[in-house]
């Protein structure tokens, strides 16, 4: 909503790309812009900190530098921050971007002062979060010590890791990889772990001695004041209960949208983050998308590779001819698939990454057009819920642009 | 704000901060009386108050001739015009009663005529197509509506708190983490209350006790109703779906119960609820997995596009019903006590025109209230999305880089306003309290982002303000 009168009198500048999110996906993008010439290339970040999610991953599993040592988190975040900025690309952090003033105009909010800033182009880089309790719709009374994994990071980076700050027993709910961070970052912290629940028939969880419930869901936190327990269901449907007075909600993730959806921008069905095309631009012309924001709780790399690409594509939209908005045949799903990516295929065959609702077991895939079948093959002995497939595009060559929608279908 | 024995004793202690003994305490406030508010919780609005639908009724539909009825029309006057001066967040949205078959479509117009005999001659009939113009995200099967101007959506809690803090500043004494536990006393004389933190001593009691209004008249002996907690869980939808909402969308009674409504907020979200289930357990604020489900299914219904939205939040409150369909207010001069009960699903809307009403059941039990006087006057911070909020103020930032940064990004709330509400005259006991009175942590990750964050901020206040007392939710999560 907007609001007449003097107080929101807002300093005017223009830059030539605009990137908010100085995440993964944001700050590839960024350098590789800067690199190219793009000109004043920025990246807006309300953190006080740059590096998006991965600055909080105390843990390894972010790649390895060149002399093959593994990186963490804030490593991996550290370099992208240097890459960037050495590159030539201007990084504010604790600069909120807050809602658009125009197509390309952003309204950003900071201890300096309100602006509106104009860009050429403008990346989307706003990264993904795990839903909260009321997201997953987990009844019970409303008690302290139900936290995300994103919240139980928070909290050790700011307190330290301390069982005073987080509690004595805790379950960790989910069965990516997430779900293991959180159980050693638990441990490290000195809170006991009494069980990991994941309603996937097995667990990325490879955490030592903690007993691993699968196929098991939670089903209501019990407790006044503080969590006393965790109601859960197995397969066999009978409820029990497991005494913690922490529950860690990981996985489930959401998209950043609000800023994109402030802009009008159309959502994709399943994943919800904005639409885009191969090229990742979005439903208005010199906007564009990229890293978590499309696809929630995928590794670093992918992002920043993702970052890299869309720079490729704002490059061209800065080199001119009349810019375009995202194009294409609609891709849709069929089965129990939670997303595909890009939701709009262009002209040209391009790769497309997928994620299943609930883990499959030698899926069949099946891609077709109109009723026909552009491809079909088991590509995955196991699918699982919370890791991404990546479909060649050989899987969509021989797509009719004059067709209608391109289908991904998936059965067991 | 503690202690309180230098004004022992008082003339008036109102026992109970939710929204009626706020309001109560701040209409005594007026005169030159020694008054204590008591409340058992470390906050105001900590009942039935602080987890309602939020909206400012016209009383349209209550059953015409009761106390309720006449209550809560002054009410919506009263408290639309403080709200204004107060800084109160107020939307004037209006109200639409749906009607989904056509035993509802014909009950439209005795809704009106009871309307009109409550004293409200705006409504009006709207057919199909008018109804789908003015409110394009309804589902199918909508037949037509009754409008009614004037129902709001108001912030409940900046009301309670507003109440409370000009109560403070006028010379009431706030006493928090008090309960009540025995009132006593020789006949005629003062009423000797003992509670949690030590005894207190007033000529006149109020009874604000929500919830527990029966209760606490048991105390004085009194025997009058039974209180039956009915719950009402209600879901939250993230901002987007503000843009589904143009009204609020109000079932049309029937003999199947009431249905749950659809309404913005102020915060620019949109509720869906509340269920309607009798209970016993006074405390019984949880969620359960039926109640999510069944408001889903009806939600979708009514906005098919809501249950496409994210859940914000989820929650649930207790209405204080008596099996009477109006309010329980009473004075007992002979005990110099009033009672405030019963304040079922309307209490919000009908606080300022009840608290008159209980400066003249004080009267009758002999209340002398001497000469009125100003009220220390108070401007509350805003939390409304259609009024101008700090991070969109230059002039604020400017004044203070503070209100420049945000710590709560979702609601975009800066550390500037957290700062002034934990300084505020009637200041947070925790978390919870913060986030009634910035939104911080309020939003789509419910602090998920924020919490740690403010955690520090709040200690670093007590540390700074050299408080030693924790608040329940101060501590370690
Ligand atoms: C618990 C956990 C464990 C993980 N473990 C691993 C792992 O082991 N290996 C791995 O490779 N990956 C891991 N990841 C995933 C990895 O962190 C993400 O893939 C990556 O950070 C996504 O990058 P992004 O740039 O798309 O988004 P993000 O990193 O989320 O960055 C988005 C940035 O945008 C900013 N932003 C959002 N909105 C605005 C706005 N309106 N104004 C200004 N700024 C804004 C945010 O503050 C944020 O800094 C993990 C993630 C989590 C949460
Ligand atoms: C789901 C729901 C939706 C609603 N929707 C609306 C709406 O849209 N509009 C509207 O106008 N109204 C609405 N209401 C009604 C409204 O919320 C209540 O009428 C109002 O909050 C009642 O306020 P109260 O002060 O009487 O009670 P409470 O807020 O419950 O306050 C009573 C206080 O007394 C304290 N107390 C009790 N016993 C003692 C003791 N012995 N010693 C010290 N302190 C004590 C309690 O701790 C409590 O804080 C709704 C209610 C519910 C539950």
């Amino acid at each position: 909503m907007r609001h007449e009168g003097t107080r929101e009198e807002r300093a005017a500048r223009a830059v030539d790309v605009l990137v908010v999110g100085a995440g993964p996906a944001g700050l590839a993008a960024a350098a590789r812009l800067a690199a190219a010439g793009a000109g004043r290339v920025e990246v807006l970040e309300r953190e006080p900190e740059a590096g998006g999610a991965a600055r909080l991953c105390a843990h390894p599993g972010f790649g390895a530098d060149r002399r093959g040592r593994p990186l963490d988190g804030p490593g991996y975040a550290g370099r992208a921050v240097r890459a960037a900025v050495r590159a030539g690309a201007a990084v504010r952090t604790g600069v909120s971007v807050t809602g658009w003033a125009g197509p390309l105009v952003l309204e950003t909010t900071a201890p300096t002062g309100l602006e509106a800033v104009r860009a050429r182009a403008v990346v989307l880089a706003t990264g993904a979060r795990e839903r909260a309790r009321p997201a997953r719709l987990l009844p019970g009374t409303r008690v302290r010590g139900v936290l995300t994994a994103g919240e139980l990071q928070r909290t050790v980076a700011l307190f330290g890791p301390r069982p005073e700050r987080i509690g004595q027993r805790a379950v960790v709910a989910g069965d990516g990889p997430e779900a293991g961070h959180a159980v050693r970052l638990l441990r490290r912290a000195g809170v006991a772990v009494v069980a990991v629940v994941g309603e996937g028939p097995r667990a990325a969880v490879r955490a030592g001695g903690v007993p691993v419930l699968a196929e098991t869901a939670v089903t209501e936190v019990t407790g006044r004041g503080r969590l006393a327990g965790v109601a859960v269901r197995g397969r066999d449907g009978r409820p029990r209960t497991v005494g913690c007075d922490t529950l860690v909600l990981t996985g489930d993730w959401v998209p950043e949208h609000a800023l994109a959806r402030a802009g009008g921008l159309p959502l994709a069905p399943g994943g919800r983050g904005p639409l885009v095309d191969g090229a990742l631009r979005t439903a208005v012309p010199g906007v564009f998308a990229a890293g978590g924001l499309l696809h929630g709780g995928e590794p670093a790399a992918r992002a920043a590779a993702e970052g890299r690409a869309v720079a490729t594509a704002v490059l061209a939209h800065l080199g001119g001819g009349a810019p375009r908005a995202a194009e294409g045949l609609p891709v849709e799903t069929s089965g129990p698939l939670r997303w595909v990516h890009p939701g709009l295929l262009g002209p040209a065959p391009a790769p497309l990454l997928l994620q299943a609702e609930h883990t499959l077991v030698r899926p069949l895939l099946t891609v077709r057009q109109d009723g026909r079948v552009l491809h079909r093959g088991r590509p995955a002995g196991v699918l699982p819920a919370w890791r991404s497939l990546r479909l060649d595009a050989r899987w969509t060559r021989g797509a009719d642009p004059g067709g209608g929608p391109v289908v991904v279908d998936v059965r067991e | 704000m503690s202690g309180g024995a230098a004004d022992d004793p008082y003339d008036v202690v109102v026992v109970g901060a939710g929204v009626v003994g706020c309001a109560v305490a701040r209409a005594l406030a007026r005169y030159p009386l020694r008054v204590a508010l008591v409340e058992a919780a470390d906050d105001v609005g900590e009942g039935s108050s602080k987890a309602n639908t939020a909206i400012l009724h016209t009383g349209f539909d209550a059953v015409p001739g009761t106390l309720e009825a006449g209550l809560v029309r002054a009410g919506h006057r009263l408290l639309g015009a403080y709200a204004a001066e107060a800084g109160i967040p107020v939307e004037p949205v209006g109200a639409l009663l749906v009607a989904w078959d056509e035993e509802q479509r014909a009950a439209l117009p005795g809704l009106a005529a009871k309307a009109a005999r409550n004293g409200h001659h705006t409504t009006r009939l709207l057919g199909a197509a008018e109804l789908r113009r003015r409110e394009p995200h309804l589902g199918p099967g909508a037949l037509g509506a009754l409008a009614v101007p004037g129902e709001s959506v108001i912030c409940p809690w900046t009301t309670t708190l507003a109440y409370a803090t000009q109560a403070v500043r006028s010379g009431v004494r706030l006493l928090l983490g008090r309960r009540v536990t025995a009132v006593s006393g020789a006949p005629g004389g003062p009423h000797r209350l003992s509670t949690t933190r030590g005894p207190l001593t007033a000529r006149f009691l109020v009874n604000a006790c929500g919830l527990y209004a029966d209760r606490f008249d048991a105390l004085l002996g009194v025997q009058d109703f039974a209180v039956t907690p009915r719950r009402g869980q209600l879901l939250v939808y993230d901002k987007p779906a503000r843009a589904l909402v143009r009204h609020i969308l109000l079932p049309v009674p029937g003999p199947l119960g009431k249905g749950v409504l659809v309404a913005p907020t102020v915060y620019g979200n949109v509720l869906l609820g509340p269920t309607a289930e009798d209970l016993t357990d006074r405390t019984a604020t949880g969620t359960t997995a039926e109640g999510l489900a069944g408001l889903r299914e009806q939600g979708a219904r009514i906005v098919p596009a809501l249950v496409g939205e994210e859940v914000t939040a989820a929650y649930a409150g207790l209405r204080a019903a008596t099996g009477r369909e109006d309010y329980r207010c009473a004075a007992r001069p002979a005990l110099r006590y009033v009672t405030v009960g019963g304040i079922r699903s309307t209490g919000l809307s009908a606080s300022l025109a009840l608290a008159e009403h209980v400066l003249g059941l004080l009267a009758e039990c002999g209340l002398r209230t001497g000469p009125e006087r100003p009220l220390a006057p108070v401007r509350m911070p805003n939390l409304g999305e259609a009024f101008p909020r700090p991070y969109r103020d230059a002039a604020a930032v400017a004044r203070d880089p503070g209100f420049g940064t945000v710590v709560c990004h979702c609601e975009h709330v800066t550390r500037g306003e957290v700062r002034a509400a934990l300084a505020s005259d009637v200041p947070p006991a925790g978390l919870d309290g913060l986030r009634r009175r910035t939104r911080a942590g309020a939003g789509r990750c419910q602090g998920g982002h924020c919490r740690p964050a403010l955690q520090a901020l709040f200690e670093e206040h007590r540390r700074s303000a050299g408080r030693r007392r924790y608040g329940k939710d101060g501590g370690a999560r």
